[in-house]
């Protein structure tokens, strides 16, 4: 650890030794205001998880792609597709600029053989991109980042173990992007196949050298080391989402409302959608954005200027040689 | 309705009318109004079979049901295979038989399960090891049916399906709708909804709608019910109706015991509340057990029996004796038995059968000699 000086004003010394550097907070706090903060999450699962439901209840507001979109009835597309969503949002004076990538059809079909591709695709385009305007001779002030921060991967709670399915997509996107694994739709879990699901699905990650969010290989310090452990003990965190208020004990509370009993979204005893929020928006959201800008862009970054191609040709995704050296 | 009450209301009802003079109701009455109740008789020692598959991916409750469903545990063994082992696992057919008894009467209850289908990351075909065991046991029924000694002919066609679409989607996915129009015609597809605890009253209506209509606008041709006879009580016409309505069913599957509202019942216990499987208003696990086991079994077997099995045998013997013209060959008035697929066991047991009659026919053959000779002296 660097040395760390403080100056405290003594009793009785007045103002000699107070510098004033940490006012340099306060003046960084007030730019991010002014300029606001970008996150860019992807949800990818198959059709009827739950996904644009979840991305409502996390944000408090409809902002999915589903509630932008008018549908009638949602249709499983025949191929993937990638749809984004931006919207700005407000709380307290600080702004945000939230972007929600959507990828319908993933896993729907019969054969998904390679229904990762297309992701991987737009992932390292976002990558490109960054990189086309930071390598230009005039540089905007601030390059707009659409690289996506966060990949929130939906598990289906069949309660056994994780399908073929998910380990291919796992293992091949957790090189390139922060995967943060849930399981969906968890009330239909109860806390003892939870338990044994998560402890399966720990087992299968390590067994895979999967490295999910948030990896152990970027823990900055102890202190870090030991935050993170305790979350890497609780992922996949079992969700609920909801959009729907209810009446609880003269409060009303995002719920599902069944026969035998109201599931409150919010209730850590209920299911984990708050420790989920609390990682992704309340504690960790500078390090995960942190992690993409200088992990996981600087690889790919490293790896496009060591090529002798020119970067025109190949604006839209790594050339095929490339794309299979970096895959296991 | 229990099947004892069922056949004592049918002699009630042949019997009723002909309440005349006691000497006219000797005159009239033949007896043979009993011939239900000796049917039945005869059936309770023979004892009934019943053949059931089940298919859908994997975590969809399937095991779990079957257990509630008929009590049993047949599924204690089992080991679960993680991801890697799954990534080269094919579809396997594997059947359970457990023999139920209740009351008197015995069930020989065979499940037929599918562990591997709809797993893998490509799924293209993957019922085809099932509609190719659904016709295999077409086509052993069909050549004991028609083979000489017809005695020990073992039923084991597959007399109903249970398909589990899972809750999570929107309606039916591709792997769903190509799997029951693979399988409609040779077998009875019961769809249902499984895990249907996570879904909301609203939200399991609109899936059953979605289901529902998506099943018509396919094609695909599901179990249907049978029309109730017109002389039928309301309430039983009102009940048919609440059935017919109420599919796919919705079902939650429970092995374990819960205190619910003081009393003990199967169910699962969650932080927010309990779910009751019998309980009418939690799922539709009693009217599925209702159908599959108390009023419907019979016309499950009957319906693969009379329309799916005599489809399969019609088509086959069309293809033998189309083969046969082209081959030239004359034309028999007995058709060939198609290629027997090598079934080892099926093959052993009949072989056992066959010489165990010949022991008893050797037997019988000694004493008609003995008795014979006996006479002679």
């Amino acid at each position: 650890t660097p040395h760390s000086c403080k100056t405290v004003p003594g009793p009785g010394m007045g103002d000699f030794s107070y510098v004033g550097i940490d006012a340099i907070l306060e003046q960084m706090r007030r730019k991010a205001m002014k300029q606001g903060f970008e996150l860019n999450i992807m949800v990818v699962g198959q059709s009827g998880l739950g996904k644009s439901t979840l991305m409502n209840t996390l944000f408090k507001s409809k902002v999915s792609r589903k509630s932008v979109q008018a549908t009638s009835q949602e249709k499983i597309p025949k191929t993937i597709h990638i749809k984004s969503v931006s919207h700005d949002i407000e709380e307290k004076g600080v702004r945000m600029k939230l972007t929600v990538i959507d990828t319908p059809g993933f896993g729907d079909q019969i054969n998904n053989e390679n229904c990762w591709q297309p992701i991987m695709k737009f992932i390292n385009a976002q990558y490109e991109q960054y990189l086309q305007e930071e390598i230009n001779i005039n540089r905007k002030k601030r390059i707009p980042d659409s690289r996506v921060h966060c990949c929130i991967y939906f598990i289906p709670p069949t309660g056994h173990c994780l399908r073929p399915l998910d380990v291919e997509f796992m293992r091949r996107l957790s090189k390139v992007v922060n995967i943060v694994p849930v399981i969906a739709k968890a009330d239909t879990l109860t806390l003892e196949e939870r338990d044994f699901f998560k402890q399966k699905i720990r087992e299968e990650l390590r067994a895979n050298g999967i490295d999910v969010y948030p990896q152990k290989e970027f823990d900055e310090d102890a202190e870090d080391r030991m935050i993170n452990d305790k979350i890497r003990e609780m992922i996949p965190f079992a969700v609920v989402g909801s959009d729907q208020e209810y009446q609880v004990n003269g409060r009303r509370l995002l719920g599902r409302k069944t026969k035998w009993g109201t599931i409150e979204v919010e209730n850590i005893a209920h299911c984990e959608f708050a420790y989920l929020r609390d990682l992704l928006i309340r504690t960790h959201m500078e390090n995960i954005k942190d992690i993409t800008s200088s992990i996981h862009y600087e690889v790919y970054r490293v790896r496009r200027l060591n090529e002798n191609n020119t970067a025109v040709a190949h604006a839209n995704g790594l050339p095929q040689h490339h794309m299979t050296s970096h895959e296991m | 309705m229990d099947a004892i009450m069922l056949q004592e209301k049918l002699v009630e009802r042949l019997l009723c009318p002909r309440v005349r003079t006691s000497r006219q109701k000797e005159k009239q009455y033949v007896g043979f109004a009993t011939l239900p109740n000796q049917v039945h008789r005869k059936s309770v020692k023979k004892g009934f079979d019943f053949t059931l598959m089940v298919a859908g991916e994997s975590g969809m409750g399937k095991s779990t049901l079957v257990n509630s469903l008929f009590l049993t545990d047949l599924y204690k063994d089992r080991k679960l295979l993680n991801a890697e082992e799954r990534i080269n696992q094919t579809v396997e057919i594997i059947k359970h038989t457990v023999d139920i008894e209740e009351k008197g009467v015995k069930l020989k209850l065979t499940i037929v399960d599918t562990p591997g289908f709809g797993d893998a990351v490509n799924n293209n075909e993957c019922w085809k090891p099932i509609t190719d065991y659904i016709d295999q046991q077409f086509e052993q029924y069909f050549r004991d049916e028609s083979g000489l000694n017809r005695k020990n002919i073992q039923d084991n066609r597959v007399h109903c399906c249970l398909y589990f679409i899972p809750p999570f989607g929107h309606g039916l996915r591709p792997v769903d709708v190509e799997f029951m129009k693979a399988l409609h015609e040779k077998v009875n597809v019961v769809p249902l909804i499984a895990k249907a605890d996570c879904l909301t009253p609203s939200e399991i209506k609109k899936l059953k709608d979605r289901v529902r209509d998506e099943i018509e606008r396919f094609g695909i041709k599901v179990y249907q019910f049978p029309e109730c006879d017109s002389d039928e009580d309301e309430e039983f016409k009102q009940l048919d109706k609440e059935l017919k309505e109420c599919c796919p069913f919705a079902v939650i599957g429970s092995n374990t015991v819960v205190e619910a509202r003081g009393q003990r019942v199967r169910g699962r216990l969650y932080p927010w509340g309990i779910v009751e499987v019998e309980n009418q208003s939690h799922c539709d696990f009693v009217k599925l057990r209702n159908i599959l086991i108390r009023s419907h079994m019979h016309d499950l077997k009957d319906v693969t029996c009379d329309m799916h099995y005599e489809n399969y045998r019609a088509q086959c013997i069309q293809d033998m004796t189309s083969k046969l013209t082209q081959d030239n060959r004359m034309e028999s008035p007995i058709p060939m038995l198609p290629q027997s697929t090598p079934d080892v066991e099926t093959d052993r047991l009949i072989k056992m059968k066959d010489e165990e009659l010949a022991r008893m026919q050797e037997m019988l053959n000694k004493m008609q000699q003995q008795i014979h000779d006996g006479k002679d002296q």
